[in-house]
């Protein structure tokens, strides 16, 4: 039933999400979906339907269309997500760098797999593809940040990090 | 190795201090083209004569030349018009845009600027990958700076001309590297290409006449113009003019990017890499991002990188994604992940992309398990030429020619799959 909880989106959320639509001619409002959707997310961690009717809503767009958009692009979250979602790529030149290392040790350091998130809800681990950082492979990406040239050593300080800013 | 030129064009400001900064482009001569052309209103004629003399040829992956597509939007269209860059870089082994949006984000920026001028839209966007925070941010910082100083936005330099320039932020998905699944994006929607023709130079962005490039042909443009197209076209060989970008990673010891002159030989490339990890042999390359077919080692150390050589040996150039491999990698598995990334981002329009991008990934999953059979080579590649060909966009045929290529070099070691359960 959470189609009758709703959601209001923040005075800031709203100011961001205008700042996108002033860059699309006037009756083109649609075009700042995407970026409005991120505004949320990056707030809310995920993207729950009230959120994504709350979108709709100030875009005058109808609620059909911004599922669509939500449930085409894979850095929406669909479901309740930890505070930082840990991109891992496991493409080819990250596959040939020994990506299976570093997941294995994610996966351990975290006890979770992917598309889990810790019992503290502090961290969700997903197997992304490329990330156009081949040259740094094995890389990652959390809390908007690559890192690259991964070691376990490295993924560790890059935790021990995110858990201090907790 | 002789003397090779290394990063004169793209990445002329590496090494410069904050490489991106307005400060830097400035000192190596950056925006002087970009007033020039706004004083003297250049004739956009001259402008697209130089970058064909250049021979630009599109650094997205289909190497369509620059100057012609330029010539196919007439200025005098009326109404609004667009440019957009394409910087969804996605191709797996392509990390070069990202660099060059990181460190010389203003080359872009006048590249595109110039290419508003040319074709007479008065409108940019600038299309990121959701991924690209970081370039995003120096994209934002930049474009600050270049309307600070009058370059970008109404009355460039006190004069009539206008040119708004805007940077979007996707949200993940393969697809919208496809052009026109990429202005789909950029008007709110799913990245579903469209059919073509008509093609954006006629309906583009909001249905209006729109000029799409990749990140580098753009920031290619005003060196092209400062230095001139025969600079340019002599830095490489007849019909490849200029330089290109090699992002080269898997099993070298540097792997990064290296912008060198087209024709120089993959050998060279390889050395300037350090060469394979560990002193092993060289065993297969994609030398265009994972899409184009896979070579042999050897057939590689005998091309020289260029659109024409690769082509001929029966692969592409492409992005310029190069992804090495030593005489240990296992090519069926490395088979079975590139397969897994063509399912993972079909974005399910035409079937026989959605439904055969599954097939061939669960057809390889069953060889790498064991529970192959010899019939199973027959059936992947019957997937995939029925996928060949008959897809409104390219990743039908990207999605298959890994596929036909590695079977078709290294056979054997999918049958030992197979033998061997």
């Amino acid at each position: 039933m959470e189609q009758l909880i709703t959601f209001e989106l923040t005075p800031k959320m709203r100011l961001d999400i205008d700042a996108w639509v002033n860059k699309f001619p006037p009756e083109k409002k649609s075009s700042a979906v995407i970026a409005a959707l991120t505004i949320v997310q990056n707030q809310e961690n995920w993207l729950s339907l009230a959120m994504m009717n709350a979108v709709a809503d100030y875009l005058h767009m109808p609620q059909s269309a911004v599922y669509e958009v939500a449930t085409f692009y894979s850095m929406y979250n669909l479901e309740p997500t930890g505070q930082y979602r840990i991109d891992v790529c496991t493409n080819v030149s990250c596959m040939l760098c020994g990506c299976d290392t570093i997941v294995a040790h994610l996966k351990e350091r975290l006890n979770i797999g992917f598309g889990e998130t810790t019992k503290d809800g502090r961290f969700t681990l997903k197997e992304v593809e490329c990330l156009a950082a081949c040259g740094g492979a094995p890389a990652l990406q959390v809390d908007g940040q690559y890192h690259e040239h991964l070691t376990p050593e490295k993924v560790d300080a890059i935790l021990a990090r995110l858990e201090a800013k907790a | 190795m002789s003397t090779i030129s290394l990063n004169e064009v793209c990445m002329r400001t590496l090494g410069l201090e904050n490489p991106w900064s307005m400060a830097s482009y400035e000192k190596i001569g950056g925006y002087k083209i970009w007033r020039k052309i706004v004083t003297e209103k250049t004739p956009p004629e001259q402008i697209i004569e130089q970058l064909k003399l250049a021979n630009l040829r599109g650094r997205g992956g289909a190497g369509f030349p620059t100057g012609l597509k330029w010539s196919f939007m007439s200025r005098n269209t009326p109404g609004q018009k667009y440019v957009v860059c394409n910087s969804d870089e996605g191709e797996p082994g392509t990390f070069k845009d990202r660099d060059i949006l990181r460190f010389n984000p203003h080359q872009v920026i006048e590249g595109m600027a110039i290419a508003g001028y040319v074709m007479g839209a008065t409108i940019g966007y600038n299309y990121l990958r959701g991924e690209f925070i970081e370039p995003f941010e120096r994209c934002e910082q930049a474009l600050n700076e270049a309307r600070a100083a009058g370059l970008i936005g109404k009355n460039i330099l006190g004069t009539d001309l206008n040119f708004e320039l805007h940077h979007f932020l996707g949200a993940g998905a393969y697809i919208c590297g496809e052009e026109t699944a990429l202005l789909e994006s950029l008007e709110g929607k799913k990245g579903f290409p469209r059919f073509k023709p008509p093609f954006p130079a006629n309906y583009g962005l909001y249905g209006r006449p729109t000029n799409i490039n990749n990140t580098e042909s753009y920031a290619s443009v005003p060196v092209i113009l400062q230095k001139g197209g025969q600079w340019f076209l002599d830095l490489g060989v007849p019909n490849n003019g200029g330089t290109k970008i090699f992002c080269i990673s898997g099993h070298v010891n540097k792997p990064g990017n290296y912008e060198i002159p087209l024709g120089t030989p993959f050998k060279t490339l390889l050395e300037m890499a350090g060469g394979v990890r560990g002193g092993k042999q060289l065993k297969a390359v994609i030398p265009g991002g994972s899409s184009v077919p896979i070579l042999p080692g050897a057939t590689m150390m005998q091309l020289n990188m260029d659109y024409d050589s690769i082509s001929k040996a029966g692969s592409m150039l492409g992005s310029g994604g190069v992804i090495c491999m030593d005489e240990n990698t296992d090519m069926v598995k490395v088979l079975e992940r590139i397969a897994y990334f063509y399912y993972e981002e079909s974005c399910g329009q035409c079937t026989p992309c959605r439904e055969g991008t599954g097939w061939l990934m669960r057809t390889i999953k069953r060889i790498v398990s064991g529970k192959g059979q010899m019939r199973d080579l027959e059936l992947l590649i019957s997937v995939s030429d029925n996928i060949m060909g008959r897809t409104i966009c390219a990743l039908g045929d990207a999605a298959a020619m890994p596929v036909l290529s590695f079977i078709k070099h290294f056979r054997s070691e999918f049958e030992a799959y197979i033998q061997n359960g």
